[in-house]
C-alpha cells in the first residue's frame, strides 16, 4: 500500500504498524520523537498497535533542544 | 508619539512597506520582547528587534561569554570574553540603536521567577539550548496568555513554531514531557554550525515583528524545519486537537511550573 512519509510517497507493506515504520526509516531515537497520522498525535504507547492505512500521511517530529549538553 | 526625523531615516525601509508603515512601526516602538537566551538563537534576533527599534527588549542569561561560543553567538564579540552575557547583549544592541530600552536578567529562569518577568513583555522569544528550559517557557507561557517563539537547533539542522494563546497547538502539545534525565543512552557532543542559529534566529524575530504589526500568517500550528545540508525547508501542518494536552488542554494537569533536571555530559560544551 502506499503512503505519505516526511512529505514522500512510499510503498509498505499492508498494515504496517508505526513501531515498524520507525525501525524501517532508522528513526535513532524513536523514544523521542512525536508520530502524527492525518492530523493526529499517535500516543507513543500505542507505535506497537496501530495499524498504518492506504494513504495515510505521518509525519516524524523531532525533540531539538540545543547542542549544549547532550544530544537524544 | 511622532517619529524624530532621526527615527524617520533610520526606519523609513520599513515605513515604506505597506505591512509596516508608520503605524506598523510605532507598533514596534511601543512593543515589549523578552528573549530567553543570548546565545546562537538569541543574539541575532536580538539584534534584528534591536535594529527593527522594538522599543523594550528584555535579554535574559546566566551565562557569561567563552570563546567558544564566537562561532556562533555574533552579538558578542572577542572584546567581550569573561563578560555577563546580557552585558554584552545590551551594549550591541544599544550601539545598534539607542531607541531601544534593554532590560537585562543575568539569572536562569525557574519556576520562581519566570511568570513575573514574562508578565511585563507582549511576546516571548525562546533561545534556550536545553528542554527543561523549553518546556518551562512553554508552561509559563500557556499559564500568562503570552504569545511565544519556539525553536531549536542541532548540527545542520533547526525548527521553530510559535504558540498563540486560543490559536493552535503548544510545545507540550507536540513534545509531551522533556527526555527524562536517566534515560539518555548516550551522552555526545552535539555541535552547531554557527550560521544555523542566524537561519532560525532571524526566522524567529520576523515571527516576533508579524504578531508585533499584526500582518501574515504566523508559525501556529505549523513546525516549520530546515535542513541544511539538503538545503529543505518543510513546514509541517500539527494537529490542532489541543483538548488532551496537560497544559494548554481543556482539563490541565500540569497547574504548576515544573523546574525539570537537565541530563548532563562531563566536559561537553
Ligand atoms: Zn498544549
Amino acid at each position: 500500500m502506499k503512503i505519505i512519509v516526511a512529505g514522500e510517497a512510499k510503498e509498505v507493506k499492508d498494515g504496517l504498524t508505526i513501531a515498524q515504520l520507525l525501525i524501517d526509516e532508522q528513526v535513532e531515537t524513536p523514544e523521542y520523537v512525536t508520530v502524527t497520522v492525518n492530523d493526529d498525535f499517535i500516543d507513543s504507547s500505542k507505535f506497537e498497535i496501530t495499524n498504518l492505512q492506504e494513504n495515510d500521511t505521518v509525519e516524524f517530529l523531532y525533540y531539538m533542544g540545543g547542542g549544549r549538553y547532550v544530544v537524544y | 508619539m511622532s517619529f524624530t526625523n532621526e527615527q524617520l531615516e533610520r526606519y523609513s525601509r520599513h515605513i515604506i512597506l505597506k505591512e509596516i508603515g508608520a503605524k506598523g512601526q510605532k507598533k514596534l516602538l511601543n512593543a515589549k520582547v523578552l528573549i530567553i537566551g543570548a546565545g546562537g538563537l538569541g543574539a541575532p534576533t536580538a539584534m534584528y528587534l534591536a535594529a527593527a527599534g522594538v522599543g523594550t527588549i528584555g535579554i535574559a542569561d546566566a551565562d557569561e561569554v567563552d570563546l567558544s561560543n564566537l562561532q556562533r553567538q555574533i552579538i558578542h564579540a572577542t572584546k567581550d570574553l569573561g563578560k555577563p552575557k546580557v552585558q554584552s547583549a545590551k551594549e550591541t544592541m544599544n550601539d545598534l540603536n539607542p531607541d531601544v530600552q534593554v532590560n537585562t536578567y543575568h539569572t536562569f529562569m525557574t519556576s520562581e521567577n519566570i511568570r513575573e518577568i514574562i508578565r511585563d513583555y507582549d511576546f516571548v522569544i525562546d533561545g534556550t539550548d536545553n528542554f527543561p528550559a523549553k518546556f518551562l517557557i512553554n508552561d509559563a507561557c500557556v499559564m500568562e496568555k503570552k504569545p511565544f517563539s519556539h525553536a531549536g537547533i542541532i548540527r545542520f539542522k533547526g525548527q521553530l513554531m510559535t504558540y498563540v494563546p486560543g490559536e493552535g497547538p503548544c510545545y507540550r502539545c507536540v513534545f509531551k514531557d522533556p527526555p527524562p534525565k536517566d534515560a539518555v543512552p548516550t551522552c555526545k557532543q552535539a555541535g552547531v554550525v554557527g550560521a544555523m542559529g542566524g537561519v532560525i534566529g532571524s526566522l524567529q524575530a520576523m515571527e516576533a515583528i508579524k504578531y508585533i504589526v499584526g500582518k501574515g500568517q504566523l508559525l501556529t500550528g505549523y513546525l516549520l524545519t530546515y535542513d541544511a545540508l539538503t538545503m529543505e525547508f518543510r513546514k509541517i501542518k500539527l494537529p490542532h486537537n489541543t483538548e488532551n494536552c496537560p497544559v494548554c488542554g481543556t482539563h490541565p494537569t500540569i497547574t504548576q511550573l515544573i523546574d525539570y533536571e537537565q541530563a548532563e555530559c562531563d566536559g561537553a560544551l
